[in-house]
């Protein structure tokens, strides 16, 4: 709603960023004026049942910069986290739209190698692009081209996960290494000019969610974390409930590299956008079964199991540092800048 | 205040170097510093090379550790 | 034989920095007293948060951080004028990313980039001179903030301007110095700091020379030290030590960084282009002699002399505790804002600002008040 108190204030790139400014605006705008239940629990995916089956429901954009960037591009990028969004849900991905908003003068031949892109990639994951729309707009009303998605899936029984399912003493796991993604596409950017060989991560996860979807019910919670990073999406999960989560720095995966950049730039990797990473929440009797699973997988060689589920505090996400202490990792705050002091 | 880290100097040319960290490459000024080679380490900040990092002191520090850790143990 | 990356390593070793815990934890025993530490500087604030010292450090031991983060000690008006001046048509401004969310008086870089302001982000100086180089037809300003660490880049790059007359590049200066905060911290008289730990880039630049007064004046030790864990470790159990002796020294933590004559070439540098001059540290005031001004011989490219802008009236808010806490006078938790209307989101003051403000470090890794049920 439009009040006094905000009508001259502007959305700034800090509220895209996917930390606590995004959550503000997804909250008090969409969420106050959209209201209903299945909107209400935020998460990767809307959620119901039509017919007694019931169905995964996602909606995205993507305007990334640059369009193509070390290990994918837009188009790849747009397919992979549409099919993600629904996977972490547990639903079996099945039909894509895509609508696509270009801005005037695009070489034709980027588009053509954007669709390919999104063809070869849905063709590998099996899903179908079955609807969509364009739109061309005029140059300098887009950044060369923006990529809206939904995606439907379908949810087998037995399978429900939520928040509410977590319980003190749940494991964490990630089948990867953090940070990939972001390092790729910010190192690519004009205006660092750091060159590392570090590819983004980009990749469909719905095969390997599905090789440990037969846990049934011992798979609580999954989430992809994207924008903000793994420290927002942990933080967005413990958010308003009785648990909080402890991390072991020395279990989470980061590649050198990653760890080079952030040292470099003072980034975190912590809150590094990933786009082919999951965090499970499993009940701690299958966390190892499961590590080994994912392990067989060529997206989950280095999952490892990262923390758990902690009632010493609520609504918190802690770590414990290599070097025996502990401390806080708080939600992402806005867009994290490069600094030198 | 001040972000800076240790890099190697991989490639070298007057007063311009390619600084390598952890598999990154940069270019970066050597214009603070006389006499840097290559193969040699240095502080980076803001793109500058600002101090050569003494392997010798390095090495001292270390070994102060060890003598910390001696005492006590005795 | 050369230096190698595993030398480097060894100073993120965990099982040395468990055993110096331990040896902290007895030698505090032995001195029983309170002790404050201060680190002067905010890349040691943030690296000291990061490792988790503080929640292993024993419960006699303190530490609380100083003003050298230059954001937090940036007045407000230069903020003011840097904005005003992103408002000039025709005009690039380029600065480091840590001055983009700071608060000015009534806007800050970020929200004005919002309003189509050309505000550009870069990793170094050379990085705004290339874009002075490439755009002819525009004034770039790059905001020249940041300590000993940094004005020497600055420096270089105004030397280069004025070699090869690249005269749409300017610089609004901030810089500030290290030694004269620290004479005004050791001079204060409700200051109960017991050792400072020096910040190892800044001294990379001026060397060990500077911080004698400390222990001849004062008789207060310091550590110049390093930034891994091993060195913050190493530091607090050498001031520690000299506590325990009763003995005022400074050590050298990051020998292997600091020289004693630190980098004549690059002081060389600022001597050519800045001069010295008193300045307002942001919540302290003003410190004698602890800014850089640029010299008249280089003043086609002082922003602050050759760019005419009108600028609103600056104001400090209210109430915010920054000033004294960056003095260590006070601790964040102290400030009445901290945690309620004062966050990392809709900050009031620069401490809450910068990453390495004690507000923001306090804020992020966990020291809160109690509030939003954490």
């Amino acid at each position: 709603m439009i009040t006094k108190s905000n009508s001259g204030e502007k959305i700034s790139l800090s509220h895209g960023a996917g930390g606590k400014l995004s959550l503000e605006l997804i909250s008090h705008l969409f969420k106050e004026n959209f209201k209903n239940k299945i909107l209400n629990r935020l998460e990767d995916s809307a959620v119901f049942s039509l017919n007694e089956q019931r169905i995964a429901f996602t909606a995205d954009s993507y305007v990334i910069q640059p369009i193509f960037f070390p290990g994918g591009d837009i188009g790849k990028l747009a397919v992979c986290g549409t099919i993600n969004d629904l996977s972490v849900m547990g639903a079996k991905p099945l039909f894509l739209s895509c609508s696509l908003i270009i801005e005037e003068g695009l070489d034709k031949s980027i588009l053509q190698k954007i669709v390919l892109s999104m063809k070869k990639t849905a063709q590998k994951a099996r899903v179908q692009i079955v609807t969509g729309d364009t739109k061309v707009v005029e140059k300098g009303s887009a950044d060369k081209i923006f990529i809206n998605t939904s995606g439907i899936g379908i949810i087998s029984k037995g399978i429900d996960l939520g928040k509410e399912k977590i319980k003190i003493g749940d494991k964490i796991i990630i089948n990867g290494t953090i940070g990939d993604h972001a390092t790729a596409v910010l190192s690519s950017r004009a205006g660092l000019e750091f060159q590392t060989k570090v590819k983004s991560d980009c990749a469909f996860l719905s095969d390997l969610i599905s090789s440990i979807l037969k846990f049934k019910d011992k798979i609580k919670f999954m989430r992809d974390p994207t924008r903000g990073g793994l420290a927002t999406v942990l933080n967005e999960m413990v958010s308003g409930g009785n648990f909080g989560v402890l991390l072991s720095e020395e279990k989470i995966p980061v590649r050198e590299e990653v760890k080079g950049f952030c040292e470099l730039l003072g980034y975190d990797p912590l809150y590094l956008a990933n786009e082919g990473k999951v965090i499970m929440v499993v009940a701690p009797q299958i966390a190892e079964k499961i590590l080994n699973i994912l392990r067989k997988n060529p997206l989950g060689k280095k999952a490892e199991i990262i923390g758990e589920i902690t009632d010493k505090f609520k609504g918190m996400v802690g770590l414990n540092t290599r070097y025996g202490g502990t401390r806080v990792v708080d939600m992402l705050l806005g867009e994290q800048f490069p600094r030198i002091c | 205040m001040c972000l800076g880290v240790p890099v190697k100097i991989i490639q070298k040319n007057k007063k311009e170097g390619i600084a390598e960290f952890k598999g990154i490459k940069r270019k970066i000024s050597l214009e603070l510093l006389d006499k840097v080679k290559v193969g040699d380490y240095v502080v980076l900040h803001a793109g500058f090379a600002i101090q050569k990092l003494d392997r010798k002191e390095a090495l001292k520090t270390l070994k102060l550790f060890d003598e910390l850790e001696a005492i006590g143990n005795e | 034989m050369e230096m190698s990356k595993d030398l480097l390593d060894g100073f993120s070793d965990s099982k040395k920095t468990r055993i110096l815990t331990e040896k902290i934890k007895k030698i505090a025993q032995e001195i029983e007293e309170e002790i404050t530490l201060m680190e002067v500087c905010g890349t040691h604030t943030v690296a000291i948060f990061k490792s988790g010292i503080k929640s292993i450090l024993p419960e006699n031991v303190k530490l609380i951080s100083g003003p050298g983060c230059p954001v937090c000690v940036t007045p407000n008006t230069y903020l003011d004028r840097a904005i005003s001046l992103s408002r000039l048509d025709d005009l690039i401004l380029t600065t480091f990313g840590d001055m983009m969310k700071v608060p000015g008086s009534s806007s800050s870089l970020e929200k004005e980039k919002t309003r189509g302001r050309d505000i550009r982000m870069v990793y170094s100086t050379l990085d705004a001179f290339k874009i002075a180089k490439e755009n002819p037809n525009k004034k770039v300003v790059f905001l020249g903030v940041g300590f000993e660490t940094t004005a020497p880049t600055v420096a270089f790059a105004l030397k280069e301007a004025k070699t090869k007359s690249i005269k749409n590049f300017c610089v609004l200066t901030a810089h500030k110095l290290i030694p004269p905060a620290l004479r005004f911290l050791a001079q204060s008289n409700d200051l109960k700091v017991n050792g400072f730990i020096c910040p190892g880039h800044v001294s990379t630049i001026i060397g060990t020379k500077p911080y004698e007064f400390l222990v001849d004046e004062f008789k207060i030790s310091c550590v110049i030290s390093g930034f891994e864990p091993l060195d913050l470790f190493q530091s607090i159990y050498i001031l520690l030590d000299r506590l325990k002796n009763k003995k005022a020294r400074i050590d050298n933590q990051y020998s292997r960084a600091v020289k004693k004559e630190g980098n004549p070439v690059a002081l060389n540098l600022m001597e050519e282009v800045f001069e010295q001059e008193d300045s307002v540290w942001r919540g302290i005031g003003v410190i004698p002699n602890s800014g850089l001004k640029i010299k008249n011989v280089y003043r086609e490219f002082d922003a602050q002399e050759e760019i005419e802008v009108q600028v609103e009236k600056s104001q400090e808010p209210k109430g915010c505790l920054c000033g004294l806490v960056i003095q260590g006078k006070s601790s964040p938790l102290d400030c009445p804002f901290f945690a309620k209307e004062c966050t990392p989101q809709s900050p009031i003051g620069p401490c809450m600002v910068s990453s390495e403000g004690s507000c923001q470090a306090y804020f992020k890794y966990g020291q809160k008040k109690s509030s939003k049920g954490k």
